[in-house]
This record gives C-alpha cells, sequence and structure tokens, in this order.
C-alpha cells in the first residue's frame, strides 16, 4: 500500500503547487491572522481567563472557579440579572409589533409608501449617542422639560423619568424602540415584497376580512424572519450596555443596572478582568443556551 | 408595485368605510412617524440656535426669544464637532476597507479556490457565529493592549478599531454564499484562458459581486457608525475619538446652547447624507435583513 501511495503522493504536491495551492493560502491568511488575533484567539483566552485572576498588572494566577463563585455571589448579580431580562421582555413587547406593523401598513400603500419608509427611517440614521444625549434632554424630570410640558398640556406628570425607579427602564426602552423601530421595519418590508399575493384573492373570496388577511397570509409567509428578528433582538438586548450607560449608568439605586454593565464596572471599574470574563462566559453560555432551545421551539413551530 | 393587489383589494377599496377610515388611518400613522421621526430633529435645529436660557426654561416654545446663530460656527470651532466627525468618518471607511479585504479574499478561497483544508476553516469562521461577542469583549481589549508575539500596542491607534471589525463571520459567510452562486462555467473559462488566481479574483469575481460588497461595505459602515463601547475603550486620546464618544466627554463641560449645537451637527451630516442616498440605503438594508434569512 505504502509502495503505491507514495509517487501518488508525490504527484498530488507537485499538482497541488501547480493547481494554486500555494495562492489559496496566501489568500487565507488576511482571514486567517485577523480571526487568530480578534476572534479565535480571545474566544480561548476569554476561557482561559475566567479561571485566572488577571489585573494586567501582577502575573496571571489560577484561581479554579474562584471567579464564578466570586461573579454568582455578588449580591448585585441577582438585580442585574432581573433588569436585563426586564429590558429584554420590554422591548420585545413595544419593539416587537410597532415595527411589524409600520411595515406591513407601509406595503399597503401604493403611492405614499416610500414617504412614510424615508421618515421613519430617521431615527435610526441619528447616531445613537446623539440621540441618548438629546432624549436624556427630553427626559429633564423638571416641568419644563420636553416630555413634562408636553404631557402637562393634558394635566398629566410632571414625571421623574429616568430619576424614578419605575420609570428608568420603560423610558430607556421607550428610546431604544424609538431608534430602532425604523431599521427593523425595512427588514420587514423586504420580506414582505416575497408574500405571493394570489392567496389574497383565494383568501378574500372566502370572505375573509382584512385583519384575518393580515393574520392568516401575510404573517405566516414572513415567519421565518419574524422569528430571526426575535431571536437577534433578544441576544442584543441581553447584551445592552450604551443606553443604560449613558441615560443612568446604571441608577437610579441600580435599576438599570444590566448584566454588561456589571462586566464593565468589574474590568474597566475595578480592574478585576477574571470576573469580568467569568461573567462574560455565563452570559454567553445563557445566550447560545437561549438560541439553541429557539432553534427547537421553533422549527417544532415552521414545520407544523 | 401599483397594479400588483396587497391585502386590500380594490374592491374593499371602493367601500366607503374603508376608504375614509383607511384615509384616518393613514393620516393618524403620517402625523405618528412624522412627529416621531421629523420632531426631534426639528427641536434639535431650534434648539441649536437658541440661548441657554430659552432651551432650560421653555424647550416647547414654538419661537426662541432671540436666534443665536453663533452657537453654530461655535460648536464647530469650539467644541471641535468638525474633527471629531473627521475622526468617526476615517474610523468607518478604515472598518470598511478592512472588513471588504478580509472577507473577500476569505470567501475566494473558502468559495472558489476550495483547498482540501477549507471546510474546517469554513466551520471554525461559521463556528464564532453561534458565540456573542460578549464573550470576547474583555479578552480582545487585552489583546490590543499587548498583541500576542508581536508585543505592540494598538491602544490610541485606528488599527485597534479597524482591525477587530473585519473578524465578522457573518461578512464572510454572506460572501462566501454569494460567491458560491457565481456560475462555475464562468471560473472554468477564465482559467482555461489561463488566468491566475490573483487575477481571477481581481478581473472576474470582485467585479461580479459589486452588490454584495455594497451591501458589506455600508453593514460596516452603519456598525462603525453606532459603536460606542468599543472605540470608547482603545481610544482614550481625546483627538483620536469618534462623534460617539466625544460628545457624552465634552458634554461635561460645555454650555447647554453650545451641546445642543454640537448635538444639531452630529445628526444633520448623517441626515443629509441618508436623504441623498436614501433609495441605494434602504435597498441595501432591506437586502442585508433577506440575507439573515
Amino acid at each position: 500500500m505504502s509502495l503505491l501511495r507514495a509517487p501518488q503522493s508525490r504527484r498530488s504536491i507537485a499538482t497541488w503547487y501547480r493547481s494554486g495551492g500555494l495562492s489559496s493560502i496566501f489568500f487565507a491568511l488576511p482571514l486567517v491572522l485577523i480571526f487568530l488575533y480578534f476572534s479565535w484567539g480571545p474566544i480561548v483566552r476569554g476561557l482561559v481567563l475566567s479561571f485566572q485572576k488577571n489585573n494586567l498588572v501582577a502575573p496571571p494566577e489560577w484561581v479554579g472557579m474562584a471567579n464564578f463563585s466570586y461573579v454568582l455571589t455578588d449580591p448585585q448579580l441577582p438585580q442585574a440579572a432581573l433588569n436585563t431580562l426586564y429590558f429584554a421582555v420590554l422591548a420585545l413587547i413595544f419593539g416587537f409589533p410597532v415595527p411589524l406593523f409600520l411595515a406591513v401598513f407601509i406595503s399597503e400603500l401604493r403611492k405614499t409608501g416610500w414617504l412614510y419608509n424615508l421618515v421613519s427611517y430617521l431615527p435610526a440614521v441619528v447616531p445613537p449617542v446623539a440621540a441618548i444625549l438629546l432624549w436624556t434632554f427630553f427626559y429633564d424630570p423638571s416641568g419644563s422639560g420636553v416630555f413634562n410640558s408636553i404631557l402637562g398640556w393634558f394635566g398629566l406628570g410632571p414625571f421623574a423619568w429616568l430619576n424614578s425607579q419605575t420609570l428608568a427602564m420603560p423610558a430607556i426602552v421607550l428610546e431604544a424602540t424609538w431608534a430602532g423601530a425604523g431599521a427593523t421595519s425595512i427588514i420587514y418590508l423586504a420580506a414582505l415584497t416575497g408574500v405571493r399575493t394570489e392567496l389574497y384573492e383565494a383568501a378574500e373570496l372566502d370572505g375573509a376580512g382584512i385583519w384575518s388577511r393580515v393574520w392568516h397570509v401575510t404573517l405566516p409567509q414572513i415567519r421565518g424572519i419574524i422569528l430571526i428578528m426575535m431571536l437577534l433582538q433578544l441576544i442584543g438586548t441581553f447584551q445592552v450596555f450604551t443606553e443604560p450607560f449613558l441615560f443612568t449608568g446604571g441608577g437610579p439605586n441600580n435599576a438599570t443596572m444590566t448584566v454588561l454593565l456589571l462586566i464593565y464596572r468589574y474590568a474597566f471599574i475595578n480592574g478585576d478582568f477574571g470576573a469580568a470574563t467569568a461573567l462574560s462566559v455565563l452570559l454567553a453560555g445563557v445566550l447560545c443556551a437561549l438560541s439553541v432551545v429557539y432553534h427547537f421551539v421553533t422549527r417544532r413551530w415552521s414545520t407544523s | 408595485m401599483s397594479h400588483e393587489r396587497g391585502i386590500i383589494s380594490t374592491a374593499d377599496r371602493q367601500r366607503g368605510l374603508i376608504r375614509y377610515g383607511l384615509l384616518a388611518i393613514q393620516v393618524l400613522i403620517f402625523i405618528g412617524v412624522a412627529i416621531a421621526g421629523v420632531g426631534p430633529l426639528l427641536w434639535l435645529l431650534k434648539s441649536g440656535v437658541s440661548t441657554s436660557q430659552d432651551i432650560l426654561s421653555g424647550p416647547m416654545q414654538l419661537w426662541p426669544s432671540g436666534i443665536q446663530l453663533k452657537n453654530i460656527p461655535d460648536a464647530w470651532n469650539r467644541v471641535q464637532i468638525g474633527a471629531y466627525l473627521g475622526n468617526t468618518a476615517f474610523i468607518a471607511i478604515g472598518s470598511m476597507i478592512s472588513t471588504l479585504f478580509v472577507c473577500t479574499t476569505g470567501a475566494f478561497v473558502l468559495s472558489i479556490l476550495r483547498p482540501k483544508w477549507g471546510p474546517v476553516l469554513t466551520g471554525a469562521v461559521l463556528a464564532t457565529l453561534f458565540l456573542p461577542g460578549v464573550i470576547s469583549l474583555v479578552p480582545l481589549y487585552m489583546t490590543v493592549l499587548d498583541m500576542p508575539l508581536l508585543h505592540i500596542s494598538l491602544q490610541n491607534t485606528f488599527w485597534a478599531v479597524w482591525l477587530p471589525s473585519a473578524a465578522g463571520a457573518f461578512n464572510v459567510l454572506i460572501m462566501k454564499r454569494y460567491f458560491d452562486s457565481i456560475p462555475r462555467e464562468l471560473i472554468e473559462a477564465a482559467r482555461i484562458d489561463g488566468a491566475s488566481n490573483l487575477r481571477l479574483f481581481t478581473a472576474l469575481i470582485l467585479p461580479l459581486s459589486k452588490p454584495i460588497i455594497g451591501v458589506v461595505a455600508l453593514l460596516t459602515v452603519i456598525g462603525s457608525w453606532k459603536d460606542y463601547l468599543w472605540p470608547l475603550l482603545v481610544l482614550p486620546d481625546p483627538r483620536l475619538q469618534p462623534i460617539s464618544v466625544a460628545l457624552p466627554r465634552v458634554q461635561k463641560t460645555t454650555e447647554i446652547s453650545l451641546q445642543m449645537s454640537a448635538l444639531f451637527l452630529a445628526v444633520l451630516i448623517p441626515v443629509i447624507l441618508f436623504l441623498l442616498f436614501q433609495k441605494q440605503f434602504l435597498r441595501g438594508v432591506g437586502m442585508a435583513g433577506g440575507i439573515k434569512e
């Protein structure tokens, strides 16, 4: 066998070289190097770091599960986890139906749809940080704040908004929905152009009203993209950082403290990189489990 | 679109209740969308040229007591909005170039050249797609502070933002999928004509892939434009910071009227760019959504 194989392998090296095997290595080099340094490397390093004590100054030291037990017993973690969950649920309630409704509505407009599209996409163009700073001003708790003056015309308020423990999180979600709805509705709109319209004819002949046509004909046809957007939104909201960081910094009284803010605090304020990566690994584990569960649940839905 | 039917049929449209109901809903939604979309921008325009006194005491007054146009040049010069916007654009364009370079060459190997080890590499890239970004935040920061083997620090250089943004599995995979759809006969024909791999790449594959290159470029620019946490971590030097990082920092030290004009300028430029290129922009973003499916 080996006698037979030897000349063949020599020939295959020659053909490999002649057919440009070397150049595939050159072409692959940027991808491999970039991923080694900035993707695969950091992921492996993150797993290693979570079992080490590391503050960038002293040499790293193995500590076993100490980081995990420190993170899991931190009294701030349950609060941060609950807040993150609360944010995700609120964002799903506010932020999920609005763009879907908008997209279905816009797709029905024959001549003016583009105008709605354009105007509703505007908030997504505003740089998120500028939007947050602007909304911080809108949420001014004094009676002369923008939202408080508007509500004052109807005899409501003034509300404390970001300074209130109960209102701070809904206020952040409201801004996030405002900023994100246009971009999401564009994606639904693109999916809606693929809906087969002859089914509407059939549904109408069967006496289905407008709402039931939307419910039984339109939505099932874009179910795939709806489920994916839902999952992407969940994964995104579980890693929310910029909004609570800039709006409230986690306050008032930790009411908007999220898991990612906690990670930031561990790493870049306390300088405890081990604890920060341990919490990142835990969060990543939860998110992976979530997408696996989601995958199996939705696969059953979409086949049935 | 106009000749094709939608959910609501022509027969429906002729019924009075639906016709006027639809019109009413249309008007109501338009008012809603306009208040949400244009309202804050108009408010910002008004506040950008108002005095601090006016902004604080009567933010919802239709006309400010005096128009202070000099806020705008003040914000441009004293708050240096121009320089920060320049940094933002520089970061976005650099990220776009590095992303396009890595994902086109990578996808070319995985889809066209198809070496024996290709599937392993595809698998390794695909695997990172399922891991959320949070897992590598801290180790990525440490990598940038001290690059393994090279032992140089990328902190306070634009490379710290440009290079990590290229390590996106999604971009590589959609590029690969697009390359996969290029007919193999074209590639074989080019080979028979004696085209080298480099020539195949630059003269055939890249020109054929303009639409997907446009989508990836657009997504990268939007992503880099929106990023906050990463540039905050790796660009502590104020002279290098993009506008997203600089705005919250300068906000603490400037008076409210200047803040508002700074915000106005930061919002104005992307809005104008969007209005100019809206068709291409909305099509590109919509297309990217279709790919996610």
